[in-house]
């Protein structure tokens, strides 16, 4: 007991000490080289995310050549039933909250980042720092999504965009305009936040119990990955997606 | 004051500071739990519509999730970037 708690005593300060390199949960840089008089590193984050866009790059390539293949007059079958599972379950999402009208033309921008964000996200079960726990990589998904919002409130409201910042009454124009900007500000938060707790806290279950150099975390902390990286990460991808489609669909403006 | 350096004053305090910020995770636990009772009510009411009921709690869930967040966000700058450090 006594050795179980000198040794948590010690993980703290190495905690404290800023002495990390054993935890595992900061974005590591593996090379580096020199971009326009800047040093660019090559982290974590890069090599996460290119196995992510390998592994839905050869997706879409093997799905294209069994749709080409396909024989229309036939019942599908094998793996044309999958993918057609997937583009009608997107589709149904996007109907479902957007409309038959809207939701079929945002289905790839949001089918995309789905598929991205999933991945991303459960890319913490084989091993890797999941990349949507960078604040690097959900801060420019926020702000695309949030052009996406902005550009279609412009496209089909017009001047009404413009006059809806100035609801009620004009006095109400800097707090609509504050909550326009904090819109991205709070969705990469979010996922930032969810995907970075649950590395943190994966990576002190892995690093912090030990009895002398022996680790305790055999096996059981397969029960906390199914919570901290496959439902919280497939919820909060979920999430995403979600709030990007209804903050779109509210941009549009259209209630028929 | 005797004895402390004022590099573990400031450890001590960020440190402090950390465990008050996720104070901010009891709201987020209220609201979800009201979201969770209202939801488990409502598939009671109507067991027919339970699938739309568990994505639209679970959507609301994560929003309400935010403000913890943000506390937690601030517990990991004290702790882990120190910016109070001088």
């Amino acid at each position: 007991m006594m050795s179980v708690l000198n040794q948590g005593i010690q993980g703290t300060q190495l905690l404290l000490s800023g002495s990390t390199d054993n935890l595992g949960f900061y974005i590591e840089g593996y090379a580096k080289f020199n971009l326009f008089g800047q040093t660019v590193y090559i982290t974590t984050t890069h090599v996460c995310m290119t196995f992510v866009f390998a592994i839905l790059v050869i997706f879409a390539i093997l799905a294209n050549r069994t749709i080409k293949k396909a024989d229309p007059t036939k019942p599908p079958t094998g793996f044309l039933n999958v993918i057609e599972l997937l583009v009608e379950t997107v589709d149904n999402i996007l109907v479902s909250s957007m409309g038959p009208k809207y939701g079929p033309k945002f289905a790839n921008y949001v089918g995309s980042l789905f598929a991205f964000l999933l991945l991303s996200n459960l890319s913490g079960l084989i091993g890797f720092r999941p990349p949507t726990a960078d604040f690097g990589v959900t801060l420019p998904l926020a702000l695309i999504t949030w052009v996406l919002i902005q550009y279609n409130g412009i496209k089909y409201q017009k001047w009404g965009k413009l006059k809806g910042l100035f609801e009620p009454f004009f006095v109400f124009f800097p707090i609509n305009v504050i909550s326009e900007f904090a819109t991205p500000v709070s969705m990469s938060l979010r996922l930032f936040g969810n995907l970075f707790s649950g590395t943190l806290m994966m990576s002190l279950v892995y690093g912090l119990i030990k009895v002398g150099s022996v680790s305790l975390a055999i096996a059981w902390p397969a029960a906390l990955h199914a919570y901290l990286d496959v439902f919280s990460g497939a919820i909060q991808a979920y999430v995403f997606i979600m709030l990007t489609m209804v903050f779109t669909y509210n941009a549009i403006g259209d209630e028929s | 004051m005797e004895g402390i350096t004022s590099e573990a004053f400031v450890l001590g305090c960020s440190a402090i500071g950390a465990g008050l910020a996720v104070i901010a995770g009891i709201g987020p636990g209220v609201g979800q739990g009201i979201a969770a009772g209202y939801g488990a009510s409502a598939v009671g009411r109507n067991p027919g519509a339970q699938g739309t009921i568990m994505s639209t709690m679970l959507v609301g869930q994560a929003v309400a999730e935010t403000t913890g967040l943000y506390g937690l966000v601030v517990a990991l700058l004290l702790m882990f970037v120190k910016p109070l450090m001088p």
